[in-house]
């Protein structure tokens, strides 16, 4: 029983992540119809951009004090990757789907690309504090510390996500925007502004999902291509939660992260079935889309 | 200067020319109609005003030539839209919808719910759950939470019911004391009521120009209305 506790409670952390990862990737689409394949760039930059600010600080303020720094900045990191992707690349490709996945997937392989050749291919440490690596005794059962960050991180995104959405005139526009963005034009509203915003903010979350991902799954590493495999996951949750519903990737992020979980534990030790925990996730997906096409809770297509 | 002037104006959508040379002028103060059957370019014209529908020729709006500007900036030249089909948001409330229209300080919610006192106990309610006559109401209360110099208006009439086109037409007619108002609408005891001016488009084109007075004319009524003269 005990371990079925722990995992689940794995699986809850790593759906954390999947949401941290997906949110932004949902937004995107929701609002802007982009469908975003540079959104692992962006994860990978928030993650490098942790790694050279924690690496750069002296080590005498601390592994705690540049940890919160290195989570500052891996949010700042993918904020500022989106919001520049938007503004130089994407807003000149409105209404041209092929370009917008043609260019995003350019600038990913560029830009990772540009990533090997400047720090190599090998994984990079990010310092961290000690107590993330301890596990805190709940009951009868420990929990890794690094598995409540990602957890708190993703309820708190959530949890902001909805208050920004159903609170701030912004989260009204975009909302608007969703449903028809030539009419919230018609109410003299700058929608060229709402969705840089919306891109800034799915980096920003991308950017933070890089950072945790490494922390919480990777020991601590983080490496080029680290996004483009979490963007997989990501594309899958917003797929399974339905395009552009927040609280639908939430739902399939905590989905995703079970069910990948409990596969590799119950059924990876087997011979051959090593990878047996993303074909489950992959299984899942297959199952969503022939049962209910639009998603868990996206809009009808 | 007048409120809107429109110069060799040509609209083209999906490879059909909607709008061939369209030439008028909107004078300040008072409703100006625009009329014609259906299809003939009306909303396409308003459209175009804004900037929604790509266009070509030369249109000022109260004084500013708009070429190049985006659909927004159009509206804050002082352009209020009453769409044709509401197009009120259906995800939202009754008050976010009102909330994202607001475009002073002092939106004003005194006039709107006094005018429209079911919007307030419904304020709440998804947009997409209202009536027909309701989300007229929303989208109607959306311009008046701000003073407009111009407003468009799309087929105010269309499908609701009598009682509720009089309510709302009373309503215009007091908006048209402050603002000029250059509406598009079928409904020719509503034109009659309000305009004094009216432009009849027909296949894309201006035909005519003159007051509302002369839609008393059995065959200008009939030949680009469709109807009977509405003396």
């Amino acid at each position: 029983m005990n371990v079925f506790l722990t995992l689940t409670f794995s699986g809850f952390a790593l759906g954390g992540v999947y949401f941290l990862a997906a949110s932004g990737l949902s937004l995107i689409y929701g609002l802007m119809d982009i469908l975003n394949f540079a959104h692992g760039l962006f994860m990978t930059l928030g993650a490098y951009a942790a790694w050279d600010v924690a690496t750069h600080l002296p080590a005498a303020w601390g592994a705690p004090t540049l940890f919160g720094i290195a989570l500052v900045s891996s949010i700042l990191g993918g904020a500022v990757a989106a919001g520049l992707t938007e503004v130089l690349i994407i807003r000149h490709l409105y209404a041209r789907p092929v370009s917008q996945i043609l260019v995003t997937i350019g600038l990913d392989l560029a830009v990772v690309g540009l990533l090997l050749g400047g720090f190599g291919s090998n994984s990079l440490a990010i310092p961290v504090p000690l107590w993330i690596m301890e596990a805190t005794k709940v009951g009868s059962i420990n929990l890794p510390n690094a598995d409540f960050v990602a957890l708190f991180a993703g309820v708190v995104v959530l949890v902001a996500l909805e208050w920004f959405l159903a609170r701030t005139r912004y989260g009204i526009t975009i909302r608007a925007g969703v449903e028809n963005r030539t009419m919230v034009s018609a109410l003299g509203i700058n929608v060229g502004r709402a969705f840089t915003l919306v891109f800034v903010i799915g980096g920003a979350m991308a950017g933070l999902a890089g950072l945790l991902y490494s922390v919480v799954f990777a020991g601590d590493l983080i490496s080029p291509t680290q996004g483009d495999s979490l963007l997989i996951f990501a594309f899958i949750v917003v797929v399974i939660g339905g395009l552009g519903s927040i609280r639908g990737s939430a739902v399939a992020a905590l989905l995703v992260g079970l069910v990948q979980d409990y596969t590799n534990f119950y059924l990876g030790s087997h011979p051959g079935m090593a990878e047996i925990g993303n074909l489950s996730v992959v299984l899942l997906l297959a199952v969503v889309l022939e049962w209910r096409p639009r998603g868990l809770l996206g809009r009808a297509l | 200067m007048n409120a809107l002037e429109v110069r060799d104006l040509h609209v083209t959508l999906g490879g059909s020319h909607v709008l061939q040379s369209v030439s008028f002028d909107v004078a300040n103060g008072g409703v100006t109609a625009l009329l014609g059957r259906n299809g003939v370019g009306k909303t396409t014209t308003l459209k175009a005003l804004l900037g929604i529908v790509p266009s070509t020729g030369t249109i000022s709006v109260l004084g500013t030539n708009t070429k190049g500007l985006a659909t927004h900036r159009v509206v804050r030249l002082g352009v209020g839209y009453v769409p044709e089909d509401r197009d009120v948001f259906s995800g939202l409330s009754v008050a976010e919808n009102l909330r994202l229209a607001e475009r002073r300080a002092d939106p004003n919610y005194d006039e709107v719910y006094s005018l429209f006192p079911e919007l307030k106990t419904r304020s709440r309610q998804r947009a997409g759950t209202l009536s027909g006559g309701q989300q007229q109401m929303v989208s109607i209360a959306r311009v008046l939470l701000n003073e407009w110099p111009l407003l468009l208006v799309d087929e105010l009439s269309k499908g609701l019911a009598p009682k509720l086109v009089s309510e709302l037409t009373d309503v215009l007619e007091r908006v048209a004391q402050v603002s000029t108002i250059f509406l598009v609408e079928q409904n020719l005891a509503v034109v009659k009521r309000l305009a004094t001016r009216v432009i009849v488009l027909d296949h894309g084109e201006v035909v005519h120009t003159g007051t509302s007075d002369e839609l008393a004319d059995e065959t200008l009524a009939r030949r680009f209305l469709g109807v009977a003269g509405a003396a």
